[in-house]
């Protein structure tokens, strides 16, 4: 966390009346804390990226290669061609800003330029400009603007100030999606050699060693070996975490975050007494160990290059399908877009539950299932002994992540399993949650140090919503399932929303699941020690 | 700005023909001419504009889902909010065409005691925006009346209808007072909100006052003017037939409707006004939530670089063997 970080009395004092000045005019000031960094020159050459080099957005020379305006006009063409969501979404908007206020970014920064609809109309002003004809005649009076490097440092701020989480799509009339547009506003300016070091890093590291962060594939195994020792002093029973195991039934895939950062780790210890508890045949794969893909923010062709590691993987260990961890955008990918990008997954099987015979009938194509659709079908089944009060000191609340929700409706499978688990569950305000949930404010690439500010500013629609429950329910921990989530909600609850803890679904499974053979397991997970008094123990996570 | 430049557009489109029909004798440029152009204007240009979305390729399947998806059997879906089948999708863009379904949602959202945001339903836009545009096909299908001869029984029968209260001499239609009191609200609201008023181009403005201009102008024309009905039905007629007559006495008012009706039509397919079409092009709308069930193919899909598990192993193969991974090659 940088230093110089404003207090959260300071920063909520937000100002939403819009500017004297026409949003026309471009004006972009790259302040610490708002921002994210260049992508770093060695990993833009590792993945054959045009014009890599080294700048910085506060810096005035952005180094753009000769003819810029020429490449990005072309690019604009070539997908208003390839892409009816594209031209859909130029065309068609009214402006009736019904979306303005639905952006946690707007809401939390008062910037105009953040009301989803001037986001859009940054790409939108020079859409008119270059392709319309009323753009090419009466220029700035239809609303044109011509693309200047003014424009562009716009459009690099705002469209690195979106989450891709969709809501604003749920409330347009004509389901206008600036994920969508934010996607290929991304995608234009990566060809002139313009990205995040957020997500040209991980993307890099995922190409290569097949996670974002890096991990070869040894240290891959050492931190599940690790994760299995663990499990044992905790339960005292030894499970098997199969590591590239050919001809298992199933492959496993989660998000790296998992088995390296906290509290992600602890879903880990969950997933990993789940599968030893139902003698599940499955396998890791130390090649496809990243379930995210970060290629996803920053194009359609870089999604492709690295989810290509699934389906290649399941068929080279030769499972019959797949199961998918607790991830957000991961499930974005996998639910929206793998089968086209990466299928046919004619290779694997139909899924069915080896313990419940339910024939996953949703997954039919692409044959991967999500975990918690897994786990909530085992529990219908009573094929789980589960201890509820084990997680009575917790007192929970869930945060829908965006992409799961509206990119694919798990609404009920987690609530499902968090209702089997937990005694103590309540919900955020409607208003917040489901369809119209909150995004973190750090998804899409953005959850980077050196744009605190704004992360706490886009997170603070989710963590006024974590306020309400805190005070009026005494909730102590927002459970999510999603990597970036877990990341970035511990800093942003820390911050707004102190004595919140986060965690994961099968981290609440894990702590209720009944193992044959367990020895007296005093603590939890995160080796909080159970107390007979009912009062909670010291914390020493 | 914006503003100023719609309004006097408009000031231009309402005096041109209020003058130059009285002084010039231009009728039958008014009468005539301008509104088969812009009727073939609107035809084409709209034709064009919906061919133009039908061919582009939809390269993946994004619907926004914003209910429960069909996945376990005992979980209940949400037919209608995340629609799984084309049976889903019909109903959830009927739902979003006749009913605003995505605009009922809105909310407005308050910071208060710059400490607790609170979120409020806000129906007052989908009110609004509902109401201009359920009057505003009901006054064009009852404009059929000029267009028809015999009167077909169904818009009589609207009519009657629209006329239900019996009130006033000719009797009001309730969708005149509808139509002219959601435009307005829909113009001021742009002008009175400044986060409104910040996005709103000349391209927001002018459509409203446009539509406005041609209402006013109407009714107007129905129960202050007291046009001379039979000369312009004379002339709707002729229209229509093909046999085009503009009879004498019509009033400079309704060559005033007229043309800004025609000018509405020329100024449709190049506008954001093409909404009307579009909303059943959106892919976040029109397609079912289905996507692991079934393959969707993109037309454009091509090969990419990748990293295959070869590659992979060749570089850290060592690093596998003392961890006593499994390999391919040893």
């Amino acid at each position: 966390m940088a230093e110089d970080v404003k207090k959260p009395e300071e920063l909520i004092q937000i100002d939403y009346g819009p500017p004297k000045r026409s949003w026309m005019d471009p004006t972009v000031k790259f302040e610490r804390g708002s921002y994210n960094y260049a992508a770093v020159k060695d990993n833009q050459e590792y993945l054959s990226l045009p014009f890599p080099r080294k700048w910085q957005p506060y810096e005035d020379d952005w180094q753009l290669p000769d003819g810029w305006e020429e490449i990005i006009f072309k690019g604009f063409k070539e997908r208003l061609e390839k892409y009816r969501s594209l031209r859909i979404f130029m065309d068609i908007c009214v402006r009736c800003g019904a979306c303005a206020d639905k952006c946690h970014f707007f809401i939390g920064s008062g910037d105009p330029k953040n009301m989803p609809v001037l986001r859009a109309e940054l790409l939108r002003s020079v859409y008119r400009n270059d392709f319309t004809t009323a753009g090419k005649v009466l220029g700035k009076f239809a609303g044109g603007r011509k693309l200047t490097v003014g424009v562009l440092k716009e459009w690099f701020y705002y469209f690195y100030q979106c989450t891709e989480c969709r809501r604003c799509s749920v409330f347009c009339p004509y389901g206008i999606d600036t994920a969508e547009i934010t996607m290929m506003a991304r995608e234009l300016m990566n060809l002139i050699g313009i990205s995040i070091e957020w997500i040209g890093t991980p993307v890099a590291n995922c190409f290569r060693t097949g996670n974002h962060l890096g991990i070869q594939p040894h240290g891959f195994k050492d931190s599940i070996d690790f994760a299995v020792d663990e499990l044992e002093e905790l339960t005292g029973v030894r499970v098997e975490a199969p590591i590239n195991k050919k001809g298992a039934e199933i492959l496993f895939v989660a998000p790296s975050a998992d088995y390296f950062a906290s509290p992600h780790y602890y879903t880990l210890l969950g997933y990993l007494q789940l599968f030893h508890e139902i003698g599940l045949d499955y396998t890791w794969s130390s090649y496809a160990s990243e379930g995210g893909n970060f290629g996803l923010f920053h194009s359609a062709e870089m999604m492709k290059r690295l989810n290509s590691k699934i389906y290649m993987e399941a068929k080279r260990l030769g499972v019959k399908w797949i199961i998918g961890g607790e991830c957000g955008h991961m499930w974005r990918v996998v639910h929206q877009y793998m089968d086209t990008l990466n299928g046919p997954a004619d290779f694997l099987e139909e899924p069915v539950s080896p313990f419940t015979g339910t024939r996953f009938e949703n997954t039919r194509a692409t044959k991967m299932v999500h975990i918690s659709e897994f786990t909530a079908d085992l529990i219908h089944h009573n094929k789980l002994k589960l201890d509820p009060s084990r997680n009575d000191h917790w007192r929970v609340t869930y945060h829908d992540s965006c992409n799961p929700v509206r990119a694919m409706g798990l609404l009920e499978e987690p609530r499902y399993v968090i209702n089997s688990v937990c005694n103590n569950f309540h919900e955020m305000p409607e208003n917040t949650i489901r369809e119209q949930t909150f995004c973190c404010g750090s998804g899409a690439g953005l959850g980077t140090d050196e744009n605190f500010e704004m992360r706490m500013r886009g997170g603070l629609p989710r963590a006024n919503a974590v306020q309400y429950v805190h005070d009026k329910h005494d909730v102590n921990i927002l459970l999510c399932m999603c990597a970036i989530d877990k990341a970035t909600l511990p800093p942003l609850l820390e911050y707004w929303v102190p004595g919140v803890e986060v965690g994961g679904v099968h981290e609440m499974v894990g702590n209720a699941l009944i193992m044959k053979g367990q020895h007296d397991r005093p603590t939890d997970l995160r080796g909080t020690p159970y107390e007979q008094d009912g009062k909670e123990g010291d914390d020493n996570v | 700005m914006n503003l100023f430049f719609s309004l006097v557009v408009i000031a231009v489109l309402i005096a041109l023909p209020w003058l130059l029909v009285g002084a010039a004798g231009l009728d039958y440029l008014f009468g005539v001419i301008v509104p088969y152009v812009a009727l073939a204007v609107f035809v084409v240009g709209l034709i064009m504009r919906v061919l133009q979305w039908a061919r582009l390729p939809v390269p993946f399947r994004t619907p926004t889902t914003c209910g429960q998806q069909k996945s376990l059997p005992w979980i209940k879906p949400s037919r209608l909010e995340n629609p799984h089948s084309t049976l889903g999708v019909i109903g959830r863009m009927l739902l979003e065409v006749l009913f605003f379904r995505s605009l009922f949602r809105n909310t407005r959202s308050e910071l208060r005691d710059s400490s607790r945001l609170t979120y409020f339903a806000d129906k007052w836009l989908w009110a609004g925006g509902l109401a201009f545009h359920w009057a505003f096909l009901i006054v064009v299908a009852r404009h059929f009346r000029f267009f028809l001869e015999p009167v077909p029984w169904c818009v009589s029968v609207m009519e009657g209808l629209d006329s239900f209260f019996q009130v006033g001499l000719p009797i009001i239609y309730l969708t005149d007072v509808i139509i002219i009191a959601a435009l307005t609200y829909l113009f001021f609201r742009r002008i009175i909100n400044p986060r409104l008023r910040y996005i709103s181009l000349a391209a927001d403005y002018f459509p409203l006052l446009l539509l406005l201009g041609i209402a006013v102008s109407g009714v107007w024309m129905r129960y202050f003017d007291k046009t001379d009905i039979v000369g312009i039905k004379e002339l709707t007629m002729g229209l229509v037939t093909l046999s085009p007559v503009v009879p004498e006495g019509i009033s400079a008012l309704f060559f005033v409707h007229l043309f800004l009706v025609s000018a509405l039509l020329i100024y449709f397919p190049f506008s954001k006004l093409v909404h009307a079409g579009g909303v059943f092009f959106s892919p976040t709308r029109n397609l079912a939530n289905n996507n692991r069930v079934k393959r969707h193919i993109n037309p454009w899909d091509y090969p990419v670089k990748v990293h295959t598990y070869e590659e992979y192993e060749d570089e850290f193969r060592d690093v596998m063997k003392a961890a006593e991974m499994p390999l391919e090659k040893e």
